[in-house]
């Protein structure tokens, strides 16, 4: 499913967060949203996926999400939001329950992306049990359950040590491949955005504007961490960003 | 010079230590026992330990325990079931509803600090003599301390969860079902220990107008002849009668609350 963004501002009170934004979201390409914090990018991905209004503007769906999507825009946290009360098992099967499937069809799809997620041993475990990459294993895994048309992806690395990190993201790759998905994954690490993205959109400090886009053709595959041409894109998107990171840094909280 | 250097850390982490608390009852009892025997202790001042044992004894075997306990177990379950059970569902109304807030809260607080027992009397001209001004009386006395848990329970679930529901597209009865009841879980059943607390109290008060039966009957009886033996039978009995449901409610967390680290 292509959406668009169009035209998109929005104001906190007297405080603009967002101005001016119209970016397209083609089908089956991961899209890196990068900005100093505080740029509204988070913002922007909670717009896309109808979880707040922008004050103008709008997000265009431009084609109806596949049928047998159950939820087409499907968010994946930073901090994971699973229910600690509920195991693995029951913490995918949530999402699953209100859309009147039956337990045959139910105990299938739970199976079939526990075993993608390489989560099939762990069903009866508690999240507190689990490591934080293994959570994060969870939360994708629950999101694959509802087959999104677009992921909305919310740092979703950024609460994982450096080594979880690179094996997520391994992970990630394997999943596009498999299936190619369509993404907006907000990140403030510039080498998740190039290692993950399709298209590179960086932001600008408060308020948010699109100060440039990057689209790098190299396949997802072939990016290995410490690839030349990638790390030279990294320096060119931090050689953008480092003053405004600098500035927003410096920035009084209001 | 080379020396280890200097331990700082440790302390400050509650440990469980098995069967002290008991031991620190077995103590107090010998002392009294040893106290009322040795002559130290007079009569008058505290009954012998081994005596209240005895009436408890006594107590038991004529079935007259039974007699006292019965109509006061049905008394406080009847009253604490209504009071605790309506308490939650309005705790979680307030929590939910922005209107239910504004409309309820400031009542809550109204209510909360009135001594129930001083509204007896008027329970009394409400409800009449019998069982149902006791109900009352136990039902209100834990219905407000249910509600002010149970909306503090709710306004401190995880928003993110919340939002993590509704970003799934799960239906508003979904979400509290399964999301902000299990999350508020714990501070509900940290209030209720609380409001059963109150309700052996009122339960008691209630119990001393008007009861023919009832611990609270026993405690008066006693109280008026200066029996301190039954009397200290009587408050050895809601004692343990409130020891037991802290027990069954730490069962019943324990089970509920096993997701929790």
């Amino acid at each position: 499913m292509d959406l668009k963004i169009d035209a998109l501002t929005h104001h906190y009170g007297p405080t603009e967060v967002l101005a001016d934004i119209n970016l397209e979201i083609p089908t089956g390409r991961i899209i890196c949203v990068v900005g100093p914090s505080g740029c509204g990018k988070s913002t922007l991905l909670r717009f896309v996926g109808g979880l707040e209004r922008p004050s103008e503007g709008q997000v265009l769906q431009l084609s109806e999400p596949p049928a047998d999507s159950l939820n087409p825009f499907t968010f994946v946290f930073q901090d994971f939001a699973l229910l600690p009360w509920r195991t693995v098992d029951g913490n995918v099967r949530l999402v699953l329950e209100d859309h009147g499937l039956g337990k045959p069809e139910m105990d299938r799809i739970v199976l079939d992306v526990l075993k993608r997620t390489k989560l099939a041993d762990f069903a009866d475990a508690l999240p507190k049990n689990l490591s934080g990459g293994m959570k994060q294993r969870v939360a994708i895994a629950r999101a694959l359950a509802v087959r999104p048309a677009v992921w909305l992806m919310d740092e979703p690395l950024s609460a994982l040590d450096a080594q979880t990190r690179e094996l997520l993201m391994d992970d990630l790759v394997g999943l596009w491949q498999l299936q190619p998905f369509t993404a907006v994954y907000v990140t403030h690490n510039l080498a998740e955005a190039v290692r993950l993205g399709h298209r590179i959109v960086v932001l600008s400090r408060r308020p948010g504007k699109i100060r440039k886009i990057i689209d790098i053709d190299m396949p997802l595959e072939d990016r290995a961490a410490g690839n030349a041409s990638l790390t030279k894109i990294e320096q060119e998107l931090w050689h953008l960003m480092r003053d405004e990171a600098e500035a927003a840094d410096q920035e009084l909280i209001t | 010079m080379s020396q280890p250097v200097p331990y700082r850390g440790g302390g400050f982490r509650p440990k469980r230590i098995r069967g002290l608390g008991l031991l620190v009852f077995i103590a107090l009892l010998l002392i009294a026992e040893w106290g009322t025997r040795a002559g130290w202790i007079t009569n008058l001042t505290l009954p012998r330990p081994s005596d209240v044992i005895r009436t408890l004894w006594d107590l038991a075997v004529s079935g007259m325990l039974w007699t006292h306990l019965g109509p006061s177990l049905g008394r406080l379950t009847v009253g604490a079931f209504f009071g605790a059970g309506v308490g939650v569902l309005v705790g979680v109304a307030i929590g939910l509803s922005s209107m239910m807030r504004a409309a309820m809260v400031p009542l809550v607080a109204a209510l909360f600090p009135i001594p129930k027992i001083a509204l007896l009397p008027l329970f009394v001209i409400w409800f009449g003599i019998d069982e149902m001004s006791k109900y009352a009386l136990i039902a209100f006395g834990t219905f407000t301390p249910t509600v002010v848990a149970t909306y503090g329970a709710v306004d401190n679930v995880d928003r993110t969860l919340i939002k993590m529901g509704q970003s799934f597209g799960l239906s508003r009865i979904s979400i509290i079902r399964k999301i902000v009841l299990p999350g508020a879980m714990p501070g509900i059943l940290s209030g209720l220990r609380i409001s059963l607390a109150i309700a052996i109290i009122l339960l008691t008060a209630a119990e001393m107008i008007g009861a023919e039966y009832g611990i609270g009957a026993y405690i008066l009886q006693a109280g008026a002849l200066y029996d301190l033996e039954r009397l200290f039978a009587g408050v050895t009995i809601l004692s343990v009668l409130g020891v037991t449901l802290s027990f069954v409610l730490g069962r019943v967390e324990g089970r509920v609350l096993r997701w929790r680290i």
